[in-house]
């Protein structure tokens, strides 16, 4: 397989992963929230304040992978070297 | 992605001589046009101030006045202080990210340089701040609270507060440029109706994201104010 095809298919594999442990930690951040405002429904804005923050800091972490897929798709620091690599073995 | 806004294509080549250009160049003129219109609306805002606001003065007052209530309660009253920082970063973040949702604009915060620029002046902001109300004892928020922990402590404070403005600039980053792919991939698949749900979506990402920033500043910068346990 080319460099390139496994780039995209890693990519594609990183950000399924991410938006899976994502969705999941949310899902509990949200339930708990959820949870306290039924309890007491006087603390609802102190706790969306807490919630937004935590699922900012959640949200981050899947931020950071699509940002590496970025990388690998559009800016990969290797290209140029496989570029001149597959044009060596060409010759 | 970027109409030729023939007005924005002149100014593009004011910035030739310095070597920019590409997206760093709309970015730039970008983070112009928003400058501007901050700068326009606020002068149309206090032109002539009335003790009983009405039309375009109520609206403005009610912004400031909801950003100030949140920096009260989430800083208590010391925290007026940083009001025109905070206020500033959060007025420039959001409208920013809204003028991206306008056909043939192009949110500055979409480029890594300006959400950088931000985090670096919050990160900044925070260590003077510190550095100005404990003097020499501020490294006492380094140290952890045990004395004999505290060269394990050190580092991994040091790496926690580094860590601080790429995560901020890399979320900002990440969303607004996450969304703009999105929209380009959708119109190219269906350029009518297609992208209208992702955009509808931008507006919700955009004000969660300036507000998400404002709340971590002043986290960050409430967290220097207070003193070390």
């Amino acid at each position: 397989m080319s460099f390139f095809t496994v780039c995209v298919i890693v990519a594609g594999i990183g950000m399924c992963l991410a938006a899976i442990g994502t969705g999941f930690a949310q899902g509990f951040a949200i339930r708990g929230a959820v949870e306290g405002v039924a309890r007491n429904p006087s603390a609802s804005g102190k706790i969306l304040t807490t919630m937004m923050i935590g699922l900012a800091m959640i949200e981050s972490l899947a931020i950071y992978v699509l940002v590496i897929s970025l990388i690998l798709l559009f800016a990969n620091p290797y290209k140029d070297i496989v570029i001149k690599m597959a044009e060596t073995v060409a010759k | 992605m970027i109409h030729p806004l023939l007005l924005l294509e002149h100014f593009k080549k004011l910035l030739e001589p310095f070597h920019i250009t590409g997206a760093g160049a709309d970015a730039i003129i970008y983070t112009w046009v928003v400058i501007a219109l901050l700068l326009v609306v606020s002068m149309l805002a206090t032109r002539n101030i009335k003790t009983i606001p009405s039309g375009f003065q109520n609206f403005v007052e009610v912004v400031v006045d909801t950003i100030e209530k949140m920096i009260v309660d989430n800083m208590g009253e010391q925290g007026r202080r940083f009001f025109p920082l905070i206020a500033t970063l959060a007025l420039f973040i959001l409208v920013s990210n809204l003028i991206g949702l306008v056909p043939g604009f192009y949110p500055p915060t979409a480029n890594l340089n300006t959400t950088a620029a931000c985090a670096i002046v919050v990160f900044l902001a925070t260590h003077i701040v510190g550095i100005k109300e404990h003097g020499f004892h501020y490294v006492k928020h380094f140290m952890g609270p045990i004395w004999w922990l505290s060269p394990i402590m050190f580092f991994i404070e040091v790496i926690g507060h580094m860590s601080r403005p790429l995560s901020l600039s890399l979320r900002l980053f990440g969303n607004m440029n996450g969304h703009e792919l999105v929209l380009m991939v959708f119109f190219g698949l269906a350029p009518f109706f297609a992208p209208l749900p992702m955009m509808l979506m931008g507006v919700l990402v955009s004000f969660i994201q300036s507000f998400v920033f404002m709340l971590l500043a002043m986290i960050y910068i409430q967290g220097s104010v207070e003193e070390a346990h």
